[in-house]
């Protein structure tokens, strides 16, 4: 096991171990084999040309040439930006997503996007989108929102491991987290097993990417005011550890959802639409939700900074809970 | 002519008979109410997908568009599938959960067909992208419209094809119209074959009513492609005799073609015109040319008997085929 080890470098070793293990797994994006993202770095001296490509600026171009070679049997890696998945969205949804269902299970896709989230940063409106809840909205994707260095590498090789289609939303603001990760197969993290990030009783705070370090802050100054919160990262919204959370939440019968996408028809809408369904009779309080408000990503900090979760935020949500 | 063989010769008529009576078939039971829904006649065009993909190998790969019933069944498709997909039943192609404009046949290279225009493209310069990978030899065509090749989706992939020196065959049947408007009026170029040199890739106009030369022009792009040459355009002249998609009643042909022109047009029935150097080749009679069209409309009407008798799928099989390494509903 390697401690320390930053997230982006995690990703590399995902690509480096599972390009290694299986001769048909090969990466394409803008600018990869110099690495301009970082996580592409040292690919193309170990694996050569034809298996890092480097594309022209063409997404829906691109995007749809791995879905056309996952279906003769290769497993294409493709690198993007969430933002660049717009142009993009018809190879995704309309193909993608749909191929298998609507060809009666002859279609086998194992392709993956890596697409970073690059919020927070003064990246403005066009450069910071949290878009998973859109796919999650379209049946077809599985869904990883890694959080951790560890995850972000388990969750890829299993990805790549995968036969439909995954989307890894890499966070952006998580590029410097550093953490322990294993090496090979004992790195394997497998798809709908949340990560119980902190163990608590009064309240479970369900936390998505990036939101994850804020609420395990939270949690810290919580409990020098006597709370205790349990802090639960699903780590993959497609599938979605329902279980977890459910169990989590008859414990505690209190439920705060941390969450950097948009907060309406979000992942965390979601949930709590699951939680007020079927773990309805266990909840003490209602549910909030600490989600980015329904506005574009302002390009000035002062600004910005106001539209995300934070811990404060989350901290505030989850006393309101405990009010009686 | 010389390269080709009898038996691909008379298998191309079948074919061609066999797609039209399909979609003569198709037409008439639609009319009746037999199956609803969008269904894109490709009557008018046979000799291009047949002659094209007489040119293919069972493992070369073909994608193609909404005008979806030609290709398939031109590369080999098993016509009672096809024709149980548009009933909707459980022996259609998909399992009734495709229909007419995604028929698709992997066990014979067919990775399917597509409702969104033009969006095949980038998917079959990505099979051709696998064939360099792996250093083997197969081609993937993909089928294309006029209207089609306005899509930026097309223009990405044409690129893309060229700098990596793919083995694709873009093959633009041009037949004129999308929908109601004439390429005329949505392309710039006075051939949309003129394009290819914008990519630095061969490009070749073909009378799309000669079913030999597409096969003879398809098989030299082909060789092409295997031998590492890279991509070529076809754009394949040719014309639909029927309306744009079944069940699109408004449109009337006046409107936007006059009757002269569809009559021009069928003076150059390709049916007629392989039936015709068929027969003066030497290679069959007249009396063997219609026995042909009679057995491939018998094969169609056994299809549809076979289509209607098949069950539709039951409620249970709703969630099916979502994934491959299945999870739990949400
Ligand atoms: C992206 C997209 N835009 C519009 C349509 C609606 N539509 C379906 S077929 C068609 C015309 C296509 O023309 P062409 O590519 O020439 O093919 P043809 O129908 O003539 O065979 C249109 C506009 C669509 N299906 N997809
Ligand atoms: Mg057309």
């Amino acid at each position: 096991m390697a401690s320390n080890t930053i997230y982006v470098e995690a990703i590399n070793q995902a690509i480096m171990e599972e390009m290694e293990r299986d001769e048909n797994v090969f990466i394409m994006g803008e600018d990869i084999r110099r690495s301009v993202y970082g996580a592409t770095a040292g690919l193309l001296n170990q694996f050569g040309e034809k298996r890092v490509l480097d594309t022209p600026l063409s997404e829906n171009g691109f995007f749809g040439a791995a879905i056309g070679a996952s279906l003769v049997g290769m497993r294409p890696i493709v690198e993007t930006l969430t933002s660049f998945m717009w142009v993009a969205m018809d190879q995704l949804v309309s193909q993608a997503a749909k191929m298998r269902y609507m060809f009666g299970g002859q279609a086998t896709l194992p392709v993956v996007y890596r697409a970073t989230m690059f919020y927070g940063g003064g990246s403005a409106a066009h450069h910071s989108d949290r878009s998973y809840p859109m796919f999650m909205n379209m049946p077809g994707f599985k869904i990883l929102v890694p959080a951790t260095p560890r995850d972000a590498k388990g969750l890829l090789k299993t990805a790549i491991r995968d036969d439909d289609p995954c989307i890894v939303f890499e966070d952006g603001t998580l590029g410097g987290a550093t953490g322990d990760v294993e090496a090979g197969e004992a790195a394997l993290v497998p798809f709908g097993v949340a990560d119980i990030a902190r163990v608590g009783t009064d309240v479970t705070i369900v936390a998505i990417a990036g939101a994850v370090p804020m609420a395990l802050r939270a949690a810290e100054e919580l409990e020098a005011e006597g709370i205790s919160a349990e802090v639960i990262d699903p780590r993959t919204l497609v599938p979605l550890d329902k279980a977890a959370i459910l169990e989590s939440v008859a414990k505690t019968g209190r439920l705060v959802i941390a969450d950097p996408a948009h907060k309406v028809c979000s992942a965390a809408s979601e949930i709590a639409s699951i939680v007020s369904q079927e773990g309805f009779w266990d909840l003490q309080a209602p549910i909030m939700k600490v989600a980015a408000e329904q506005v574009h990503i302002p390009y000035t900090p002062v600004l910005e900074r106001l539209v995300y979760p934070s811990s404060d935020k989350i901290g505030d949500a989850v006393r309101a809970t405990l009010e009686d | 002519m010389e390269n080709i063989s009898k038996e691909k010769l008379v298998q191309m008529l079948e074919r061609m008979w066999l797609i039209r009576h399909f979609e003569v078939r198709v037409m008439e039971v639609h009319a009746a109410g037999e199956f609803t829904g969008a269904a894109h006649p490709y009557i008018g065009e046979e000799a291009v997908a047949v002659g094209a993909c007489a040119a293919l190998e069972d493992t070369d790969y073909i994608a193609g568009n909404h005008r979806s019933h030609g290709h398939p069944l031109a590369k080999g498709g098993d016509v009672k599938r096809a024709m149980a997909e548009l009933y909707g039943r459980v022996d259609g192609y998909c399992k009734g959960k495709g229909g007419s404009m995604h028929l698709a046949d992997f066990s014979i290279g067919i990775l399917g067909e597509s409702g969104i225009v033009a969006s095949s493209v980038p998917v079959a310069i990505g099979a051709a992208l696998a064939a360099k990978i792996k250093g083997e030899d197969f081609v993937s065509m993909v089928f294309f419209g006029d209207g089609a090749s306005n899509q930026g989706a097309c223009h990405e992939s044409m690129n893309l094809a060229a700098l990596w020196n793919l083995p694709v065959i873009f093959l633009c049947e041009n037949n004129q119209f999308a929908v109601t408007t004439s390429y005329k009026d949505s392309v710039s170029v006075e051939h949309i074959s003129d394009r290819a040199s914008a990519y630095n890739m061969p490009g070749v106009l073909v009378d799309g009513q000669d079913a030999v030369a597409m096969y003879e022009a398809t098989r030299e792009a082909v060789n092409r492609g295997r031998a590492g040459e890279g991509p070529t355009l076809i754009e394949a002249l040719t014309y639909r005799y029927e309306e744009h998609s079944l069940g699109l009643g408004r449109v009337r042909r006046g409107e936007y073609r006059t009757e002269e022109q569809i009559n021009e047009w069928r003076e150059r029935d390709p049916i007629d015109v392989l039936e015709h150097t068929l027969t003066t080749q030497g290679i069959l009679t007249r009396e063997e040319c219609d026995a042909i069209s009679k057995a491939k409309e018998a094969e169609v009407e056994e299809a549809v008997e076979f289509a209607r008798n098949s069950p539709y799928p039951e409620p249970e099989e709703l969630f099916d085929d979502m994934w491959a390494d299945p999870i739990p509903a949400p």
